[in-house]
């Protein structure tokens, strides 16, 4: 960071952040300035409001300028190849994941994590089990679309139309029929698949866009099917899911009595169904992430990445583009049934509502967030987007406000993602005197 | 036969609303290969802008044709404004880098423009007032059209043919043509690609607030989640139409307003919403290009 004190022009950074904060007062103007009386439809007029938007446009615009000069110093400074010491994380850097992935003893630490998160539910609160439920379910759907979006570059924007679908599935064979959650976690994942496979053949000829603004229609036709049809109860939901059977046990009454004598830090408050779905989610997401790390490196998985890098080529390849993409397709369907099924049993009752346009958004913005075909991207993606709500519940009201800001900020600052996946290249070594060229990493380009 | 009429004429407003924000999003995708997502909220603000003005100026007096013009100049300025903005704050430090994250980028900015018309008005339905003037010729029939869907009418007529001849005849119109061909070959006959990308946002924008104007003097009521449904269904327009096609957009508009107009006339109106979406599904596997999109080939 070489930045010189000297080349801070303040009074050119006065003025750039005193027009930005007339320009945010003019635009925001009416908005700010006229409140609408909804009774009588006056105008009543809110001055200190554009007044404090005014200062804050102020303050964010000369915190920004100020932030964006440094950085340009920076990168000028590493141009110049000052930039030998390293630099605040910045850069193709190595992260702690490659640094995990990358240890010695890593399986051992992979599996302390695990346990780790395992042992959750014997100390923490029953909201924090709750959220982290949701977190993983959100992990669980954010790899599932990964396959489709981050791998295979089909950009599908009715994803939450097979997560529904798993739901569903659950909550209708439940309710009419009665069956368990045990025979209902495949037969949910089957029926989302089918409906996978059968959106997916008509239109998976179709390019980029089309087939994004398609998937998006056929979400919004699913959900105004749920909404309107008497076999789902419409607006209205299915309530009284059962919770997953566990050899015949009732947790709550046989078991948690003697959990509580045992373990002193666990909530008696817990309900011992939640603590049995974190396991099955916890255990599912650890199965995705070992089915789509194996699939990445199949013959499968290198399909569909020749599929995202050149549709033409991939094809003059030999590949079977129509094969490669159903699949890509039926697997995303698959895992999005898998976890609907999951939430319809963690929240007992469901309705459309739950499946809108914007849980599309969120599970494709824990894609894109988190870095594109990267699972631990994904993964701290889901965890970012579901626990930053959260957190940001003391702002009630301001918590979208700053949710969108946010998704703004990180793709302008990262358009990578959080965690850029790394791909491998294969260097070809003309002389055979030295071994086999290790695969060297490489940072993904645009 | 009455019924007939009726629906047809409620097809051809809806239409025409539809077919003036699918304009937005058809150029903006023409010239920069962009989705807009926040193309809806600009014409969310419009209707809002429009409803303020209206309040604020029929406090000082004015009436009649001069408010409804007066109104419609300070929804179109402040949207276009806000178009202006949008762009250069969320999309231009994104161009060049991959398809997805000015995307993301829209989204967010969709859900933040949502959230502060939310927060600094009303989360609920506000009534907007009648801005269109009877008209005294229109008495006889004034049982099947209304002077306010006369004036749609008229309006988004008055505003394709203007738009037409920016496009055909201007030298902006030229630009803009050249960029969405090949914007390297633009800029090296120089062409300045982010005035060009910049006006496009401002004319799409102004287009959205004279659709958000008139849907707000058509339903009588706005809230701040009108422009999702309705951007979403112009963008359905646009697709349907070819997206990147200015005919193309009017087309799909106005094919996607009959359809919905009729189907929850004759089948149902639960399902008016999925009728835009079960067309666009069987005409682009019909035609992959859209109504009036070339098919493309793509060159290797």
């Amino acid at each position: 960071m070489s930045f010189k004190p000297g080349r801070f022009d303040w009074k050119r950074e006065l003025a750039a952040s005193s027009l930005a904060a007339v320009w945010l007062a003019l635009l925001a103007g009416p908005l700010a300035l006229f409140k609408i009386n909804t009774s009588d439809y006056s105008l009543g007029l809110r001055w200190p409001l554009l007044l404090k938007m005014a200062g804050g446009a102020f303050v964010l615009s000369a915190v920004w300028r100020r932030f964006l000069a440094r950085r340009a110093s920076a990168r000028r400074a590493a141009q110049r190849g000052e930039a030998d010491k390293p630099q605040g994380g910045r850069g193709p850097a190595r992260t702690w994941v490659d640094m995990v992935m990358g240890a010695r003893y890593r399986l051992q630490i992979i599996g302390l994590f695990i346990l780790g998160l395992m042992s959750i539910p014997f100390w923490a609160s029953p909201y924090v089990v709750h959220i982290f439920i949701t977190a993983l379910i959100y992990i669980a759907l954010g790899l599932g679309l990964n396959i489709v979006v981050g791998v295979s570059g089909l950009l599908n924007l009715g994803y939450v139309a097979f997560y529904a679908i798993g739901a569903y599935t659950y909550a209708l064979l439940n309710f009419h029929f009665g069956l368990g959650f045990w025979l209902c976690l495949p037969l949910g994942a089957l029926t989302a698949t089918a409906l996978g496979l059968l959106l997916g053949f008509p239109v998976l000829r179709l390019r980029g866009d089309y087939l994004a603004i398609v998937t998006l229609g056929f979400g919004e036709i699913v959900r105004l099917v749920l909404v309107n049809t008497e076999l789902t109860q419409g607006p209205r939901g299915i309530g009284n899911i059962s919770p997953p059977a566990f050899f015949g046990l009732d947790l709550n009454s046989q078991v948690k009595p003697h959990l509580l004598k045992v373990l002193p830090l666990m909530s008696p408050d817990l309900d011992m169904n939640k603590a049995l779905i974190f396991f099955i989610i916890l255990a599912l997401v650890i199965l995705t992430i070992v089915a789509v790390f194996r699939l990445e490196n199949s013959r499968l998985g290198r399909a569909w990445l020749a599929l995202r890098e050149d549709e033409v080529a991939c094809q003059a390849m030999g590949i079977n583009r129509t094969r490669a993409k159903l699949t890509a397709f039926a697997l995303g369907a698959t895992w999005a049934g898998l976890a609907g099924v999951v939430f319809a049993s963690q929240v007992t009752f469901i309705n459309p509502t739950s499946f809108g346009f914007m849980q599309s958004v969120m599970i494709l913005s824990i894609v894109v967030l988190g870095g594109m075909g990267s699972i631990p991207g994904v993964i701290l993606g889901a965890l970012v987007l579901i626990l930053l709500p959260e957190y940001l519940r003391s702002y009630d009201d301001y918590r979208m406000l700053l949710f969108g800001a946010l998704m703004v900020l990180m793709m302008v600052l990262r358009p990578g993602g959080l965690i850029q996946s790394v791909r491998q290249v294969y260097i070809h070594r003309p002389a055979a005197s030295t071994p086999a060229a290790p695969p060297r990493q490489e940072p993904r380009g645009t | 036969m009455e019924l007939f009429l009726d629906l047809l004429i409620s097809g051809l407003t809806k239409g025409s609303i539809y077919a003036l924000i699918a304009l937005g999003y058809t150029m903006v995708y023409g010239i920069v290969g962009l989705i807009n997502f926040a193309h809806g909220e600009i014409y969310m603000i419009g209707a809002f802008i429009a409803l303020i003005a209206s309040l604020a100026l029929s406090q000082a007096g004015l009436a009649g044709w001069g408010l409804l013009v007066s109104v419609a100049a300070a929804a179109v300025v402040y949207s276009a404004m806000y178009g202006w903005t949008v762009e250069k704050i969320a999309y231009k430090p994104l161009r060049g880098s991959s398809r997805l994250s000015p995307l993301i980028s829209a989204i967010g900015m969709s859900i933040f423009l949502q959230n502060y018309v939310q927060l600094l008005q009303s989360p609920n339905f506000l009534t907007f007032p009648s801005l269109v003037p009877e008209l005294g010729f229109l008495a006889p029939v004034s049982h099947i059209v209304n002077s306010t869907q006369l004036f749609i009418w008229l309006a988004t007529a008055l505003i394709m043919t203007a738009l037409t001849v920016l496009i055909k005849f201007t030298r902006l119109g030229l630009s803009m043509r050249a960029v969405s061909q090949d914007p390297d070959m633009a800029r090296l006959s120089g062409v300045n690609i982010d005035r060009v990308i910049s006006s496009t946002f401002v004319i799409g924008s102004a287009l959205a607030a004279v659709g958000g104007l008139l849907i707000g003097c058509y339903m009588r009521q706005i809230d701040f989640y009108i422009g999702f449904l309705a951007g979403m269904k112009a963008f359905t327009a646009a697709v349907l139409g070819g997206i990147g096609s200015i005919p193309g957009a009017v087309l799909g508009a106005l094919v996607l307003g009959f359809a919905e107009s009729f189907a929850a006339g004759f089948i149902s109106s639960d399902y008016e919403d999925a009728v835009a979406f079960v067309l666009l599904i069987v005409i682009l596997i019909a035609r992959p290009g859209g109504l009036m999109g070339a098919a493309q080939t793509q060159k290797v």
